[in-house]
């Protein structure tokens, strides 16, 4: 099997602008960025998560936190991830109780991902309410999840897959739309 | 009249190591010579039918005799019977076997030793030549009826499975059995030191975390025994010796013209406790030693100083031997590989062929106070093996009822061939 | 990735890099214990056979509540009311476990190498709990992890242990694991249970020193593991209590003659005033508090990783199946659902 590149969806910049605007629309539809707190889910989710964070600072001059969450507990479909599938922390620094929370993903697809991590937050404590940020949706849900901050909505087929290069994680930055032959 | 033909006779007695036709006449030797031309035109002395046994590329010695087994018939029939434990030990090229006495009764009496020998006229397939208890029961409280069972037919005495309990009555036993030329043969072990731990203690005992017992539990036996051998003048035999220090105790006897002899097992001088690993199939008693003992054990069966080598076949139902390790009963199985086992030391160079063929046949033969030679008149009990036969063996074949052998899947280089007891072939290998 | 993980039956074949995996997956178990809601469905519908051939309370518990806080079912066998006392073999009790298909089984035993024994019969994975007195690995794991918490490394720390080493089990795990990071030892205790062997114990370790006094034992240790005196694995006469007390005890004054700040490690159940006293039992140098949650941590790792995955063949049918969003599962590349 192997990966064959069919198109690049988005560059460094226009990943940069999305990120900026997810931002801005986050504080826009939060009334007020009090009680807010980011939690990317890893791997990918984190630097996100971050970044908005940053952004907001700028445009805003906010403190927003931000969490990391490692769903590999939570998941439903441990074996077929891996043989011997290997754990990571969350490391979300602030109190989850009544918190208006922002997940953070890089790419949503079934929504299983998310549905572990809400369980996952849901063991932390009671959040006040729980909304979803993604960089690119591309359909074929399974779960009736739905983002409420989307980067971009992309059509795909079942054999195709969104692939996110991060800086902080690939050392390059872009998305491309990849096929698996 | 089965005339054994082209076969190379190596007969320690004699010191003959040379081609020879054999004769066979009933259960007797009639005839030797080298190997004649003709076949047909080379008639039989009294002119009968003859039959001819082709024993081309064989070595052709006197038939082996193993001082040293557990047939457990009576009473133990789960684990093997007389006419099992002989069929694997002509497997093994054995034509005499002397079982222990450690049955269900023990064979303390005359009619149980009678019982035996009957079973074996009826079933067995080499002659068996029993050993009888020491003391009543095995319990080392008193004399068994030695002189009674010597009548049926015992050759020696022993309470194998235990040493003889104490000192004093060991010297009783060996008084007795000067005066009936019995020699006394002991599973010489400090009881106190042995305590049911179940290997050698050294560094594998200590890393597999097992409850071990030092090569004193046994020399510290023979070295009492040795004294009151000397004491009282009885021909003394350590049973199963496994250790270096108990070898140069009997060295050191036999200097000083003391009438002690020793046997070792093949397991002994082929393992040691570093090849234990919890599988029961290497659990036995006296356990495997250290391999200096190993190493000396080789010495001394090259050196004279070993008399026998004897397999101590310990046959044990498999449910028996499949427990935790420490709880598994001691012993393994021995006839079919007895053989193969010490030619491995032929060809490593560490025992000459002549030596070892005396370690089967004369050295045991001594012990006992018997011949065993291939001469005109001599019984016709003959063991024709291969140095070089390739095989593997394999305990789902053995003709014991038991399985508990750590050589399972084993490959050799060389085996018994033919097993000729009194007159007739008890075993012949599909070659 | 170090290679997979199927039973943990000893330490002593484990390498450094799958011990180290193994602390790793623990870490999140560690602050997993903080959570308010300790209750994950990871291992849900999934049955972990607790086999306790030997009492034992405090290991039991924590393989116990390892697993249920994961989420498994537990079935539970205790050796007191068991029908081995009706005679029935250790092979056809565990093929009874067997037969109701757990998805491994936990077993303590007081023979060594029944763990091993055990697992050669079945073909789920078998936890090592405690055999006889040759190994308990989840200890030596649980107080590793403890150390390298405290003292930030395993690597070439100077560890004295101190007692009846020749039938503890919790010696020789220990002994296998820190070796493998190169500490060097100090065994301590009475002559008779400290026989020579244990010189050659810890091949890939510093020098192995062993020594019947107890002051020179402790001369600049990082930590001292205090063993038990195993008084149900002896056959000869123990040594009597006082002679034990006045020879080895951990006093505080004792206690000094090692590194300011060295860790004092017990595996349980301790007996105050006989191998430690309670000064250093309760004092702040003590871990056994700490070992007790990290036990729970290890054991919830272990369950994890032995339990958690699939086979081979579910990975890569998952890996042609529809993956979940993010780069490729390609090999060598991280992904999101391999390895990360």
């Amino acid at each position: 099997m192997r990966i064959v590149e069919k198109s690049q969806l988005m560059s460094a910049a226009e990943i940069d602008r999305t990120v900026q605007r997810l931002a801005h629309e986050i504080a826009e539809k939060s009334g007020g960025t009090k009680n807010l707190g980011l939690i990317g889910i890893r791997r990918r989710g984190v630097p996100l998560a971050q970044r908005i964070a940053l952004a907001m600072r700028g445009m805003e001059g906010v403190e927003v936190p931000v969490g990391t969450l490692d769903i590999t507990l939570y998941r439903d479909d441990l074996s077929k991830v891996a043989a011997q599938p290997v754990l990571h922390s969350s490391e979300i620094p602030f109190g989850v109780d009544d918190k208006d929370l922002i997940l953070v993903d890089d790419v949503l697809y079934t929504g299983r991902t998310v549905r572990a991590a809400i369980n996952g937050l849901f063991d932390l404590g009671r959040p006040q309410r729980v909304r979803l940020c993604v960089l690119v949706d591309r359909g074929h849900r399974e779960l009736p999840i739905e983002a409420s901050f989307v980067g971009r909505r992309v059509q795909t087929s079942g054999t195709e897959i969104i692939e996110v290069r991060l800086n902080e994680i690939d050392h390059e930055e872009r998305v491309m739309l990849v096929e698996l032959v | 009249m089965l005339r054994i033909r082209n076969g190379r006779v190596i007969d320690p007695s004699s010191g003959t190591d040379a081609p020879r036709d054999i004769w066979l006449d009933g259960d007797r030797i009639v005839r030797l010579a080298p190997p004649g031309g003709g076949g047909e035109s080379d008639r039989a002395p009294g002119g009968t039918r003859e039959e001819t046994l082709d024993a081309g590329g064989l070595i052709v010695a006197p038939g082996f005799i193993d001082l040293h087994c557990h047939l457990r018939e009576p009473g133990i029939e789960n684990s093997e019977t007389i006419e099992t434990g002989t069929r694997a030990a002509a497997r093994g090229g054995f034509t005499a076997v002397c079982p222990m006495p450690n049955t269900r009764p023990v064979n303390d009496s005359a009619s149980v030793t009678r019982g035996i020998l009957e079973r074996a006229a009826a079933s067995a397939s080499t002659r068996v030549w029993p050993i009888g208890a020491a003391s009543a029961g095995s319990r080392g409280e008193s004399l068994a009826e030695i002189a009674a069972m010597q009548q049926a037919g015992i050759v020696a005495v022993s309470d194998d499975g235990k040493p003889i309990a104490t000192a004093r009555l060991l010297r009783q036993v060996m008084d007795y059995c000067r005066s009936l030329d019995l020699p006394v043969i002991d599973h010489c072990e400090d009881a106190s030191l042995f305590a049911g731990n179940s290997m050698r203690e050294g560094r594998q005992s200590v890393r597999l975390g097992v409850a071990g017992m030092p090569a004193a539990t046994e020399s510290i036996a023979v070295a009492r025994d040795i004294q009151i051998a000397e004491l009282t003048g009885c021909r003394f035999h350590v049973a199963h010796l496994s250790a270096r220090a108990s070898l140069e105790a009997v060295r050191a006897a036999k200097k000083r013209g003391l009438r002690v002899s020793c046997e070792v097992t093949p397991h002994h001088f082929t393992l040691t406790d570093e090849d234990v690993a919890y599988d029961t199939h290497y659990k036995m008693n006296p356990p495997l030693g250290s391999a200096e003992d190993r190493a000396a054990l080789v010495e001394g069966l090259a050196d004279g100083t070993v008399d026998a080598i004897a397999t101590d076949h310990a046959p044990h139902e498999p449910a028996s031997k499949e427990v935790e390790f420490d709880r598994a009963p001691f012993g393994i199985t021995g006839f079919e590989t007895a053989l193969a086992l010490a030619l491995e030391l032929v060809h490593a160079g560490k025992l000459p062929l002549m030596r070892m063929v005396e370690l089967f046949t004369t050295g045991p033969a001594r012990v006992l106070g018997r011949e065993r030679r291939i001469a005109e008149g001599q019984p016709a009990d003959l063991t024709l093996f291969s140095t070089d036969h390739a095989w593997t063996f394999r305990a789902a074949d053995s003709a014991s009822k038991s399985r508990n052998t750590p050589f399972d899947g084993r490959a050799f280089r060389g085996a018994p061939m033919a097993t000729i007891v009194a007159g007739r072939v008890v075993f012949r290998r599909d070659a | 990735m170090p290679e997979r993980l199927r039973h943990l039956l000893s330490i002593e074949p484990l390498t450094a890099a799958q011990i180290n995996f193994v602390l790793d997956e623990a870490k999140p178990f560690q602050e997993f214990q903080r959570y308010p809601l300790k209750k994950l469905a990871t291992l849900r519908g999934k049955s972990v056979a607790l086999a306790f051939f030997e009492a034992s309370t405090r290991t039991r518990i924590s393989f116990a509540t390892a697993a249920a806080r994961l989420g498994a079912d537990t079935i539970n066998l205790q050796a007191e009311s068991s029908s081995l006392k009706k005679g029935e073999s250790l092979l056809d009790t565990a093929r009874t476990l067997d037969a109701m298909k757990p998805d491994c089984i936990v077993m303590r035993h007081g023979s060594s190498g029944a763990c091993q024994f055990v697992a050669q019969h079945l073909d789920i994975p078998v936890i090592n709990a405690g055999d006889g007195s040759h190994e308990h690995p989840t200890q030596a794991l649980l107080d590793a992890l403890t150390l390298r918490d405290r003292l930030g490394t395993l690597d070439k720390l100077r560890i004295t242990i101190l007692g009846d080493i020749l039938h503890s089990r919790v010696a020789r795990s220990n002994l296998h694991l820190l070796g493998k990071f190169g500490c060097c030892f100090t065994l301590c205790g009475p002559a008779m249970w400290l026989p020579r062997e244990f010189e050659t114990m810890a091949p890939l370790g510093g020098a192995v020193r062993l020594t019947s006094r107890v002051d020179e034992a402790l001369d600049g240790a990082d930590a001292v593991i205090v063993l038990r005196v195993q008084e149900e694995r002896m056959h000869e006469p123990a040594l009597p209590l006082n002679e034990y007390i006045l020879l080895y005890q951990l006093t505080p004054e004792r206690l000094r003659r090692a590194k300011p700040g060295a860790l004092v490690l017990h595996p349980g159940p301790m007996i105050r005033g006989l191998e430690i006293d309670p000064a250093v039992a309760d004092g702040p140098q003590s871990c056994v508090l700490d070992q007790v949650t990290n036990g729970l941590a290890v054991r919830m790792a272990l369950l994890f990783i032995l339990l958690g995955g699939g086979s081979e063949s579910d990975f890569l049918r998952g890996l042609s199946a529809k993956t979940e969003g993010g780069p490729a599962p390609v090999p060598g590349k991280g992904s999101k659902h391999v390895a990360d």
